[in-house]
């Protein structure tokens, strides 16, 4: 818990579950969350991320556990959670028949925004939107960057002090997505805690913790760097070669590898030490007639952390 | 209820309507459509029924029969034939609906008897255009062997005998006996039932469909100001849509008026709140666009017609499906519109079937408020 930032706590799930018939989206997640903080939900599709975000905002009722949210219980008072929050779903979610403004004032409405402060609030989520001079505009005419930036402004446009954002870059350029988090950097620096969901390994690493989640467990739980230290045991060595699918073959299973796991067209080899047992594997590939472009030491990243506590052993033979 | 909620909603739905082809046709060119179609289409007055004749005698009165039928609005000779294999074909045919037979010795039967007597055969297919057909031919018979008795007292210069008593008939609230002056009120009702389903049964399967209601629902909204939200505007254009077509009504069909525009106001309001609660109770009850429309389509289109009394009568119904129409909305507003129109009724007359409307507006309410649920999955 160091790299956390030590706000008040604004979001307590414990041991928090959500059976759909015999099927366990959510099994026993416990954490907290606090003010300022971004806590990132990592894992695979269908691991269960968006079903606790969604008990979390009071849309889906817990089959067991508890959650609080800005300090009321999401079972008992999903009203007063639902004032406190801003929601952004996977779907997008504005009116696209609607104009900009049109919509940013429905928004206003039914979160009871009123007078100057509606005023200041949707100059506010223009400017944040980078839409001036379009407020016009029909929103089912504005490309995904400038709609997920205004949707993003609909949800904070009462100022709730708790953010959740269910896949909010899904589909979006690398530019839009860059933009993105600024602005959900900037919130949180203001103090809101943003809970948001990814399967883009390079966007986990922007949050302050991560959440793990796999099969409807929390998988693990800490900041980038910590769930780096602990998950990987030992060294990574990159490896790039014209045939990575016969190197993997090779690589499995050889005495000094503890676990091999393609990477795009590289792969990943997690050794007990990277000096020590480069010669021996060089050796192996060579053995077996393979070449390779490069081997190198390289910095573990959060997908070999993700290959490790959530693939686990299953890693073998996944699809690169 | 927070008034600035509700209000937001309202707003947002006018905006979309405006902005969507397909709710502005449900809004206004369905109404239009079904009071043209229906107010011609739906005609239970018999008139012009084509006969054949088949007259046996060829004598000069039995020809003054056939001038008799001939003038009679009711009937139209379309063809005369000469036995009876022809006048088979022409029924078989179904070039006409009825033949009259002149017997061979009518004339001398009407002068011994003083009355004639001819042979009708029906096609009974549609057994009341037949059985109207048969009453309005009794009547021409008796009409003219009346003339021709009076005629021949009269050339043998006697007093007319005084005739036996008849029985007069005045006919109240519908003078002409005219079905379109029963129908077309029955018909604003119809349309309205339709298109006021069909006006909210999109409002919650379309924000569902679009993904917007995810988002919706995770606002402060309850379900109340949803509701409300989401009625209102229907109710303002459903309002519109009833002054449309009362208008169609009365200046273009020619319905006579007899009441108060006030008592059709606050009777057509409520019906107005039971129809749309019945279409936002689909809606927030099925999550599709079309089974919604659809659904709304079926459970208001199929009671209205048959069970509501618009064209027919419910009396004459067998008790156990008399027992049904009572569930049928349209039923009462059907009793209150034709009331209002043919006879003028006021609102003190109308106490209950307006009673009855008012508890099945709040039924449906709290059933559409409670149909939608403010959680996922």
């Amino acid at each position: 818990m160091s790299d956390a930032p030590a706000g008040e706590i604004r979001i307590i799930a414990d041991h928090l579950t959500k059976r759909f018939g015999d099927f366990v989206a959510v099994n026993e997640v416990s954490f907290e969350a606090r003010r300022g903080e971004i806590i990132g939900f990592l894992g695979l599709n269908g691991a269960g991320k968006s079903t606790t975000i969604r008990i979390l905002c009071g849309l889906l009722r817990p089959s067991g556990g508890r959650a609080e949210v800005a300090g009321f219980d999401v079972a008992r008072y999903p009203e007063r959670v639902r004032e406190n929050i801003g929601y952004m779903s996977q779907k997008f979610s504005l009116y696209g028949d609607l104009s900009v403004m049109e919509n940013l004032r429905f928004f206003g409405g039914v979160y009871g925004v009123k007078g100057a402060r509606l005023a200041e609030r949707l100059k506010f989520a223009i400017e944040m939107a980078g839409l001036e001079g379009r407020s016009d505009t029909l929103v089912a005419d504005l490309s995904g960057g400038w709609k997920q930036r205004l949707a993003l402004g609909c949800a904070v446009l009462h100022e709730p002090a708790i953010l959740f954002l269910d896949e909010p870059t899904s589909g979006v350029d690398p530019e839009s997505r860059r933009r993105f988090w600024d602005l959900i950097y900037a919130l949180a620096d203001e103090g809101v805690c943003v809970v948001i969901t990814t399967h883009y390994m390079d966007e986990a690493e922007y949050c302050n913790r991560i959440a793990l989640i796999n099969g409807g467990r929390l998988a693990a739980l800490g900041s980038p760097g910590e769930l780096k230290r602990s998950a990987i045991h030992g060294q990574i060595l990159l490896v790039e070669g014209d045939n990575p699918g016969a190197m993997l073959e090779a690589l499995d299973g050889a005495p000094a590898v503890r676990d091999v796991a393609p990477f795009g067209s590289s792969l990943h080899i997690v050794v007990d030490d990277a000096v020590r047992d480069l010669p021996a594997i060089k050796a192996l590939l060579a053995e077996r007639g393979l070449s390779w472009s490069l081997i190198e030491p390289i910095k573990p990243t959060l997908e070999d952390v993700f290959v490790q506590l959530v693939a686990g052993d299953g890693v073998h033979g996944a699809a690169p | 209820m927070n008034l600035r909620r509700v209000r937001a909603i309202a707003r947002k739905e006018i905006i979309q309507v405006w902005r969507d082809p397909r709710s502005l046709m449900i809004v206004l060119l369905m109404p239009l459509m079904q009071m043209a179609l229906l107010g011609y289409g739906v005609n239970l007055d018999i008139k012009h029924v084509p006969i054949c004749v088949f007259d046996r005698e060829g004598s000069q009165q039995s020809q003054s029969l056939m001038k008799a039928f001939q003038a009679s609005p009711y009937f139209q000779i379309v063809e005369a034939d000469r036995d009876y294999e022809a006048v088979k074909r022409a029924i078989d045919g179904g070039r006409c609906k009825m033949a009259v037979v002149v017997p061979p010795d009518f004339s001398q039967d009407l002068a011994a008897t003083n009355s004639a007597s001819v042979q009708t055969i029906l096609d009974a297919t549609d057994d009341n255009t037949a059985n109207i057909a048969r009453g309005y031919a009794q009547a021409v018979v008796e009409t003219f062997s009346n003339d021709v008795q009076t005629q021949r007292l009269q050339s043998m210069g006697q007093q007319q005998p005084n005739p036996p008593a008849v029985a007069e008939y005045r006919v109240w609230f519908n003078e002409d006996l005219e079905s379109r002056d029963f129908v077309i009120p029955g018909i604003v009702a119809m349309v309205l039932a339709l298109v006021g389903a069909q006006l909210t049964s999109l409002t919650i399967s379309r924000e569902w469909e679009r993904g917007t209601m995810e988002v919706l629902v995770s606002t402060p909204v309850t379900r109340m100001e949803l509701m409300a939200g989401k009625i209102l505007p229907y109710f303002f254009i459903g309002m519109l849509d009833a002054a449309l077509c009362l208008t169609i009504a009365v200046f273009w069909f020619e319905a006579p008026f007899r009441g108060a525009v006030l008592t059709l106001f606050v009777t057509t309001s409520l019906f107005l709140v039971v129809v749309l609660g019945v279409g936002y109770f689909i809606s927030a009850s099925i999550r599709s666009q079309v089974g919604a429309s659809q659904i709304a389509l079926l459970v208001t289109m199929l009671p209205t017609t048959l069970l509501s009394g618009f064209a027919f009568p419910i009396d004459q119904m067998p008790p156990p499906v008399q027992a049904v129409t009572y569930l049928v909305h349209s039923r009462y507003y059907v009793t209150i519109l034709k009331a209002i129109f043919l006879k003028g009724s006021g609102l003190s007359d109308l106490v209950w079937p307006i009673a009855a409307l008012a508890a099945y507006a709040l039924v449906v309410g709290i059933l559409a408020s409670r149909a939608f649920r403010k959680t996922l999955g």
